[in-house]
């Protein structure tokens, strides 16, 4: 049984202008001690969907689902109290802005231990030990002093740090990291990423890692899956997606990976992620796509087997050629 | 392992396209994407005009719109008054003091909403009333508004000294709760309507000097201000064509809001037997003698505070929509 | 300067009232006698009772204060659970109901609103007393001012409860504003606060409701919060002018209305003052406060 199984799911946001349909018929499946790499540009619907999954979006969200079980359990049907049982003990997720995502009110302490608390049943003094070891297991140097510091008082990359300590406080099963990297320093980015694997590796709990970075994913993950405006468009092993990738938007990605170029100047995709008002009728990547043709404008694609990669595409592409025959 | 060589648009290559130079790429398709526009999905959203623009953020908010109704009700009721009312603001019936409204014994359908203690119409009176009320706010407003935005502009272009001097001695104003201050006053300058109205434009003033500065130090740095002063804009033309309309829209909020005040203020010092005398039919005055009434008679307290209620409420309702409507961090995108 | 309550007297009286009043001696002598006075605690003497003025003020400012603070804390009590319920459900009938009900709470007249609880409660029910801090039977000495505490010593069986009854409807009027103001401030400051990425990261972390929105959120929406409470002194005063006239409650703000209906200048000129001075001081503290419960500062 796959640890995590979402299928078919659906968001949408209320927003002035009517609904806007962030995520569309999206599939996530996770196994244990998986490493899960969701790829896609901003406005993909990659950290919708798993913020969809712990219940963190805001109440102008409206969710479905097929299906949407942890470990058996369903969460899109089961009661708050279930789920804030699971949520931050067996799944849990670290952001993007580690600075903001702290209280400025509270002790890194407090919030640390306060994690703890809320699912373990272990005394004040066990407490604090775990949370002393926890700042250990990050890496961060003089964790009693740290614990007694404000957020504000920490760096960036100490910060993200402290989210992971509290993230696998817990030792939870999955754990779910929104572009954790993004917004701090290059330098503290290779750090932080190797900190989340060395941690998957030795805990064995499953990774899914939300990125816009191919380097990234060529370094972390085992499978790939990428998305565009709000749908799954491929997913595939790690070493498969870069040999061969079977829809033109993964191929354009890795195209514009630097460390692909070939030519002088680097290429780049044509065009922009359609928004709430001008969406395609037919596939949503074909006003972008270098091999559309008239069916593409108009109907939207099926996806693909797994063998092409379960790629949402009428002529999915075997070594850069869209196979015109069948789809 | 060809990686499909999608080519840059034209506008982010530099010099000629590079893909027919010696490469040997397997090229499929086309020679370039054109940029394929899709069909046409979304209606076609020419930008309104700011007032429609206004108007349907406006109205979406049902409070502001009932407000606006209700206080347009008001005006209708102050401007036709001497139409409407059944009987004078003034006369005293002296057959029928403390007479109950209609609808209770001893009520009749002459004094609809019963009489005060000396006989006269309260429905007459609070219609009357109404006149006072707007007039009030009206007059309020405009001097509160007129000389603190003017105050407002000094300062926010003078800087330096004067605007410091300006900024403390608002401050010193600011200290003060405005009821207190309007009671000093009218204290000093003796009790009635007028000297009411012009203490509580000079204690609901700072807040326009307060604004139109803010406002101004915000609009000063910004480019076409720079471009107008270059041309050679005088310094009275740049105040108040260039920058002024600029800064329109917290003002316009504020008015609304002082005008609600101005309303509360009048009417506490008409209770208090500072404000409008006897037997003006001012709401807040009608409200003075009325307490000894308190337990005989309720149907005299009851009606002119509820007129008042009725009629801040319906400013407050409209305030609060304005102010959403007008605000651009509220606006939704 | 006109003599204010005494018409009609003597030249003797006439020039026994200017010297004691030191009205004989040149317009910039009595001003700077008054401003030396006043660094002094001395604010002249009150033209109708004759007696110093700052000894009258701080008579009578218990009565106040002690309404004034059972005000603010019917207002908060009440007000900030009102705007924490509001904000967590944002467009849904408690919001709108509650806000609603503050909207109107401060579009009324506050005196009318008096009145109307008057009618009610003490007219039709017969609940609550109409006028005054205590029944007139009881007499006791006024160690603190507060009527509270001073009922409770007098160890006099009932006198608390009189105390208490007579302090209900003034509360009630005197902090109706106050209450309206910080619902709708909680409310807004709690709506950005649960829009923050920190506490996302709560609800990621399992927690209950409760303990978000009420330490987490709360936490953080105070801070601004805080700030108007302080700023609301203000409003309390010019409330207290009318409550206490209402209720015959003898505080600052009857004694000032009293004052200017009797052109007892100096009793005014020495209230506003003293007012100012606790307002500014008021604002000051709020500052230091502000400075104290906002983390980011503290360092």
């Amino acid at each position: 049984m796959p640890l995590l199984d979402v299928r078919n799911l659906c968001v949408d946001f209320k927003t002035s202008e009517g609904q806007f349909r962030a995520v569309d018929s999206v599939d996530v499946h996770v196994d244990v001690g998986d490493v899960l790499a969701i790829v896609g540009e901003s406005g993909s619907g990659k950290s919708v969907s798993m913020l969809a999954l712990m219940g963190l979006l805001p109440w102008t969200a409206t969710v479905s689902a097929d299906a949407m079980l942890f470990d058996g359990v369903d969460l899109a049907n089961c009661d708050a109290r279930q789920r804030r049982s699971i949520v931050g003990k067996d799944v849990a997720m670290i952001f993007q802005e580690p600075m903001s995502s702290l209280n400025p009110c509270f002790t890194v302490g407090f919030q640390l231990r306060e994690a703890l608390k809320a699912h373990l049943p272990l005394t004040r003094r066990e407490r604090q030990q775990r949370a002393i070891e926890l700042l250990e297991q990050v890496g961060l140097p003089e964790p009693e002093r740290r614990l007694r510091a404000f957020p504000h008082q920490l760096s960036g990359g100490m910060c993200q740090r402290v989210m992971i300590a509290m993230a696998i406080a817990c030792k939870p099963r999955l754990l779910i990291a929104d572009e954790p990297t993004t917004a701090l320093d290059v330098t503290i980015q290779a750090q932080i990423l190797e900190l989340l694997l060395d941690l998957q590796k030795d805990t064995g709990m499953a990774l899914v890692l939300i990125t816009h970075d191919m380097g990234v994913v060529a370094e972390t993950a085992k499978r790939v899956s990428v998305q565009y405006a709000g749908q799954k468009v491929e997913e595939q092993g790690v070493r498969e997606l870069f040999a061969d990738a079977h829809h033109p938007y993964t191929s354009a990605l890795l195209a514009a990976l630097p460390e692909r170029a070939t030519t002088r100047s680097l290429p780049s995709i044509p065009g922009v992620v359609p928004g709430q008002f001008d969406r395609p009728a037919g596939c949503l990547f074909s006003p972008r796509c270098a091999h559309a043709d008239q069916l593409c404008h108009a109907t939207s694609p099926d996806v693909a087997t797994q063998a092409m990669g379960f790629a949402r595409c009428h002529y999915p592409l075997l070594q850069g050629v869209p196979q015109r025959s069948a789809s | 392992m060809a990686s499909d060589h999608t080519p840059s648009s034209p506008d982010s290559t530099r010099g000629a396209s590079t893909d027919t130079n010696g490469s040997d790429r397997t090229r499929t398709g086309q020679t370039g994407p054109e940029l394929t526009r899709p069909d046409r999905t979304w209606p076609d959203r020419t930008r309104p005009g700011r007032f429609k623009e206004f108007w349907g953020y406006f109205s979406e908010n049902r409070g502001a719109v009932i407000g606006l109704i209700v206080f347009m009700t008001f005006v209708l009721i102050a401007i036709m008054a001497d139409v409407i009312a059944p009987h004078s603001a003034t006369q005293q019936y002296r057959e029928a003091l403390l007479q109950p409204p209609v609808w209770l014994e001893g009520g009749t359908s002459e004094f609809l909403l019963g009489t005060d203690a000396v006989g006269r119409d309260l429905l007459s009176r609070l219609i009357y009333g109404a006149r006072y009320s707007f007039f009030i706010g009206v007059i309020v407003v405009v001097i509160a508004a007129s000389t603190g935005v003017l105050i407002g502009l000094i300062a926010g272009f003078a800087r330096g000294w004067v605007d410091t001097l300006i900024m403390r001695l608002m401050d010193i104003l600011l200290a003060f709760p405005s009821l207190l201050l309007a009671l000093v006053m009218v204290a000093i300058l003796g009790p009635s309507l007028v000297n009411a109205m012009i203490a509580i434009a000079i204690t609901l003033q700072p807040q326009y000097v307060r604004l139109t500065r803010a406002a101004v130090l915000q609009e000063l740095p910004k480019d076409y201000v720079t471009s107008a002063r270059v041309v050679g804009a005088s310094k009275a033309r740049l105040m108040f064509i260039t920058v002024l309309p600029n800064c329109l829209a917290p003002l316009i909020v504020q008015a609304a809001l002082s005008f609600s005040t101005a309303i509360l203020d009048a009417a506490a010092l008409g209770f208090l037997g500072l404000g409008a005398q006897p037997p003006t039919p001012e709401w807040g005055t009608m409200l003075a003698d009325s307490r000894e009434f308190v337990l005989r008679a309720w149907w005299v307290v009851t009606f002119p505070g509820l007129a008042i209620l009725v009629n801040v409420l319906a400013i407050n309702l409209m305030g609060d929509g304005l102010r959403d409507a007008l605000d651009p961090k509220l606006k939704r995108s | 300067m006109l003599m204010a309550g005494e018409r009609g007297i003597s030249p003797e009286r006439h020039a026994e009232l200017m010297a004691q009043f030191g009205f004989d001696q040149p317009l910039l002598a009595q001003y700077w006698n008054y401003l030396t006075g006043l660094f002094q605690g001395d604010l002249g003497l009150s033209f109708k009772t004759k007696r110093p003025v700052w000894d009258e003020f701080f008579t009578l400012f218990p009565a106040t204060l002690e309404l004034s603070l059972c005000a603010i804390t019917f207002a908060v009590v009440l007000g900030v659970p009102a705007g924490i319920i509001a904000a967590v459900n944002r467009g849904k009938w408690p919001d709108q109901a509650l806000m609603s009900t503050a909207l109107i709470g401060y579009s009324m007249p506050i005196f009318w609103w008096a009145l109307l609880l008057i009618i009610l409660f003490s007219g039709m029910l017969g609940w609550t007393p109409v006028s005054g801090r205590i029944s007139l039977m009881f007499f006791f000495p006024a160690d603190t001012g507060f009527m509270l505490i001073d009922s409770l010593k007098s160890g006099q069986a009932g006198a608390f409860s009189s105390a208490v009854q007579h302090l209900i409807l003034p509360t009630i009027v005197l902090g109706t504003i106050p209450l309206a103001v910080i619902a709708r401030q909680t409310r807004s400051a709690m709506l950005e606060v649960l829009s923050e990425d920190y506490v996302r990261t709560a609800r990621a972390k399992g927690l209950s409701p409760l303990r978000i929105n009420g330490l987490h959120a709360l936490r953080n929406a105070l801070i601004p919060v805080i700030t108007v409470i302080g700023l609301s002194v203000g409003t309390l005063l010019a409330g207290a002018i009318l409550t206490e006239t209402i209720f015959s409650w003898p505080g600052i703000g009857k004694w000032m209305v009293e004052g200017i209906n009797s052109r007892d200048y100096t009793a005014v000129q020495g209230g506003l003052l003293m007012i100012a001075v606790i307002v500014m001081v008021v604002n000051l503290v709020v500052d230091v406060l502000y400075g104290l419960i906002n983390p980011k500062i503290r360092q």
